[in-house]
């Protein structure tokens, strides 16, 4: 495997979704390659950060206007 | 060669950090008694469905903040998502969670209210890219840590603003995927692409944000 095809399955390995065979060649790979490690370990760790991330609270006039809009939605239509 | 631009301050930071939860298991927002709750307001309990709404609201937002780009796209089409989720609830047949059937439904206002705006920007329905320019630009050790050398505001800047500077066809499928934590079928299905599609563009997604992050998290970056 070379560092191309690495790259094309970076996502594949980060996700878990590669067969034995394909993920025990591209760790074969990483053992002699720098680069290519350091690419994987840094988008592995982007994706951690970003899926780590938690919303901040609504603002409270956003939220104030959904629920008065919700509540005139529930008036004219009940389910 | 790496990036020298201006961060920007953003008004808005849909972005934040928490303790870490798990990766990769797809929808984990939905708590186990979500299904209770929709079938308590299918039949006709009101509080029900507001206590839904309290549940999702910060992320639906977050959602359409992140695809819109603009804070007016984001609230009308957060609002008109849970307004037809409420109008359309009798026709959800719970075959997926109701989390996923929302963001679908608010993906798709945020996605219409991107494309009124900017029409020749974004098209989803684009084939899937070569690989020509796949090849990762600025190679270098981070710190073991990165996060931490940034405060929590400014760090919610670099991500949202990091997540806002990606082509609207890859921040769509990233933010489906890596944010909201939707699996590939559900992102490819909430779309209407195929599973190649989504994985061909979250692959360059993830990339783009790796090198835009390089520039903050590279060994002895000063903070």
């Amino acid at each position: 495997m070379n560092c191309k095809s690495v790259i094309r399955e970076l996502s594949n390995y980060i996700d878990g979704d590669l067969d034995l065979a394909m993920k025990q060649e591209l760790e074969r790979h990483l053992g002699h390659c720098e680069d290519c490690t350091m690419i994987v370990d840094q988008t592995k760790k982007t994706v951690e950060i970003f899926c780590d991330s938690e919303p901040v609270d609504l603002p409270t006039d956003v939220h104030s206007r959904l629920h008065e809009a919700l509540h005139r939605r529930m008036k004219e239509k009940p389910n | 060669m790496t990036g020298t631009g201006q961060k920007r301050t953003l008004v808005n930071t849909p972005i934040a950090l928490s303790t870490p939860n798990p990766h990769r298991l797809p929808s984990t927002v939905a708590r186990a008694d979500e299904h209770l709750l929709v079938a308590a307001a299918k039949a006709g309990d009101a509080a029900a469905f507001e206590e839904l709404v309290n549940r999702y609201e910060r992320k639906i937002f977050r959602l359409t903040m992140n695809i819109t780009g603009n804070r007016e796209d984001a609230e009308d089409a957060m609002q008109d998502a849970f307004l037809k989720s409420y109008t359309h609830l009798q026709s959800f047949q719970g075959d997926s969670r109701f989390y996923t059937w929302l963001v679908r439904i608010a993906a798709n206002e945020a996605l219409m209210r991107l494309r009124k705006r900017r029409p020749n920007q974004f098209s989803l329905d684009e084939p899937v890219e070569g690989e020509d320019d796949l090849m990762p630009r600025e190679i270098e050790d981070w710190d073991p840590t990165p996060e931490q050398r940034y405060a929590q505001t400014e760090m919610h800047e670099i991500l949202n603003e990091a997540v806002a500077k990606l082509e609207p066809d890859f921040r769509t499928v990233f933010v489906l995927r890596d944010v909201e934590q939707l699996s590939t079928e559900e992102t490819a299905q909430a779309l209407g692409i195929s599973v190649p599609a989504v994985k061909s563009r979250l692959l360059r997604a993830r990339l783009k944000l790796r090198q835009k992050l390089n520039r903050y998290f590279r060994r002895g970056e000063s903070n």
